[in-house]
């Protein structure tokens, strides 16, 4: 039932929201955008007549775990509804119909919406031997996402699975994973990178679409601004402990117990733009570095390669082992260097007395 | 310009930006490895009380931040004597001596010289062929630090200044990297000191011609008579 008339009041009416908390959302939906509240009536008006397109989720290399994000709400929240009711033609997750019939209905959907529909990718893209693994009804998951992402009104990849390629895609990437910019091009994709993406941000970019009728503004990879504008260590409540170098030197040492800064123990937070701190997880209750664990970087590209080893500030100098760090083998150059040229300067005493210059001893005579 | 040399055999070889330059790129130098090591790795305990009291790390990233502006001004100054209004010992032609068979020949010499395998120094009196080709590296060694630094920079403050010039490295390379290389190349820089302080010790010992106190005053030695064999590594001394 796409395109329902009379927008979200009556559904929320029905679904028994009251107005009072489709206000409150309608609010944290503004702060979230980082718009002034004089925008919030503006947000309430579109999100209460907005004729909504239908929106299509498709899964493909990954665990599901944005879907979990999705769900995960401890109660059945003005987001959750939003997403559920304006959207979710096709999620293979939660979606009653299977087989044949479902993927009838997808295409259906794809026809008669062409061009209006909005798509939800979760999961990278193989490509390798012509992307035969991921398969949906015998079709790739390269050609649905081309012919389907291809004629949507725009794409939003959720996870960094579907944004850059994530886990699948880590060394030595066995499928040849991508993400869904490498593979479809002319049409908007707003990447929501993270593991998994944060559903409140999700809610956000749709609000932003249904009030304003255009995708927020976007960083160079693809990310919304108001959700990867800054870095997770800019934002971060520890920060205080960072600045003034106070940090936790080991697991349940007194820093940790206090809640100093994780930067030793290879939090990434200084490397990582996302909004986490900001919004946090699970209705707000707390967030990794909250709860008194690094970063791991999990919503920049690439991140289980080049943030990793996790537990330590830089990656391993390549080609020196897994032990070499950027000190030890800084270092090791420094001292080589040094031994180098102090052997040098006794090679060189010994040949200035054996073979002196002439030069040196020229005047001597003219006492 | 006009070479000066005085009557007692001493030439003005080093003028005043490039000797102000290397000072201040020694103290950058000194100063940024010092707060870059600590900031990559806080080893120094501070007091545990609340963190409004002590604020080391952002004291220490000031400093770096302030000396890397300083630094990179250093540079641009070097940079512009290299090409316009320098003599022609600091010109931008001594760092790539390997482009004329002449600057080969004395580049064969410095690396013999340094590998005992001949006897004297090398004849000039700016940089010998070698140093000047090891200055190249330094050079491009000094613009990736830059360029790495301002872009870990920049990422505080995206959509920024520093951001719009370097933000495009991180579509090459990962911050991860970026990190790693600007940690590495303090390290090259350091054994490098070793060298050039070594070097340079060792040639005022050999040639005797005041190399370590040049760098304080500008003015080297030569002996009387020997000027005709102290061309420069480029053009031909215009005296």
């Amino acid at each position: 039932m796409p395109n329902e008339a009379g927008g979200l009041r009556e559904t929320l009416a029905q679904r028994g929201v009251s107005r009072r908390d489709f206000l409150k959302f309608c609010s944290a939906m503004t702060a979230v955008l980082a718009l002034p509240p004089r925008y919030m009536p503006r947000v309430v008006e579109a999100l209460e007549t907005a004729t909504r397109p239908p929106l299509l989720w498709l899964e493909y290399q990954d665990c599901a775990g944005n879907t979990e994000s999705l769900l995960r709400a401890s109660k059945p929240t003005v987001a959750e509804l939003i997403l559920d009711v304006l959207s979710l033609d096709y999620h293979e997750t939660v979606m009653a119909p299977a087989g044949h019939q479902a993927e009838k209905s997808l295409m259906d959907t794809v026809e008669a919406y062409k061009g209006q529909y909005l798509v939800v990718v979760e999961g990278s893209i193989p490509t390798k031997d012509g992307g035969i693994y991921c398969t949906i009804g015998g079709h790739t998951a390269l050609d649905l996402v081309q012919e389907i992402g291809g004629n949507a009104a725009a794409i939003i990849t959720v996870g960094t699975c579907a944004a850059y390629g994530g886990i699948p895609a880590a060394a030595p990437n066995p499928t040849d994973a991508v993400g869904v910019r490498d593979v479809v091009k002319g049409v908007p994709i707003i990447n929501l990178p993270g593991c998994p993406m944060n559903v409140q941000n999700l809610t956000a970019v749709i609000v932003h679409y249904l009030t304003f009728g255009a995708w927020p503004a976007t960083d160079q990879l693809g990310r919304p601004l108001f959700a990867y504008g800054s870095r997770i260590h800019d934002d971060c409540e520890r920060r205080a402990h960072f600045d003034a170098g106070q940090f936790v030197e080991e697991w349940g040492d007194e820093g940790h117990r206090k809640g100093w800064c994780l930067y030793k123990m290879g939090c990434k937070g200084p490397e990582t733009f996302h909004n986490c701190p900001i919004v946090r997880w699970n209705d707000g209750t707390s967030w990794p570095v909250g709860a008194g664990h690094g970063c791991v970087g999990c919503s920049e590209p690439a991140f289980w390669d080049t943030m990793s080893p996790f537990y330590r500030r830089l990656p391993s100098v390549p080609g020196f082992g897994v032990e070499a760090t950027a000190d030890k083998v800084g270092l090791g150059i420094v001292a080589g260097v040094a031994g180098a040229f102090a052997l040098h300067g006794v090679a060189s005493a010994v040949r200035a007395k054996a073979r002196p210059l002439n030069k040196t001893k020229v005047e001597v005579e003219e006492e | 310009m006009a070479t000066r040399v005085n009557n007692t055999g001493r030439v003005y070889v080093w003028e005043i930006p490039v000797r102000l330059t290397h000072w201040i790129n020694v103290a950058s130098i000194i100063v940024l490895s010092f707060t870059g090591y600590y900031i990559g790795n806080p080893y120094v305990q501070v007091s545990s009380r609340e963190a409004y009291g002590p604020y080391f790390m952002g004291n220490m990233r000031f400093i770096h931040i302030l000396f890397a502006y300083i630094f990179v001004a250093s540079l641009v100054l070097r940079t512009y004597w290299a090409f316009f209004g320098g003599n022609q010992w600091v010109s931008w032609r001594a760092l790539i001596p390997f482009v004329t068979a002449e600057g080969r020949g004395k580049l064969k010499h410095a690396v013999q010289y340094y590998l005992f395998l001949r006897r004297e120094p090398p004849t000039v009196l700016g940089h010998n062929a070698l140093a000047g080709f090891t200055y190249a590296i330094i050079v491009f060694l000094y613009f990736l630090q830059t360029l790495t630094g301002f872009a870990l920079y920049a990422q505080s403050n995206p959509g920024g200044f520093w951001w719009a010039l370097t933000g495009w490295v991180f579509l090459i390379v990962d911050s991860q990297f970026v990190r790693l290389v600007h940690h590495l190349i303090m390290w090259l820089l350091i054994a490098f000191a070793i060298h050039h302080v070594y070097s340079a010790f060792l040639v005022d010992v050999e040639e005797a011609n005041g190399l370590m106190s040049s760098i304080f005053s500008g003015w080297k030695f030569i002996c009387p008579g020997d000027e005709e064999a102290f061309e420069s590594p480029g053009e031909a001394s215009e005296s």
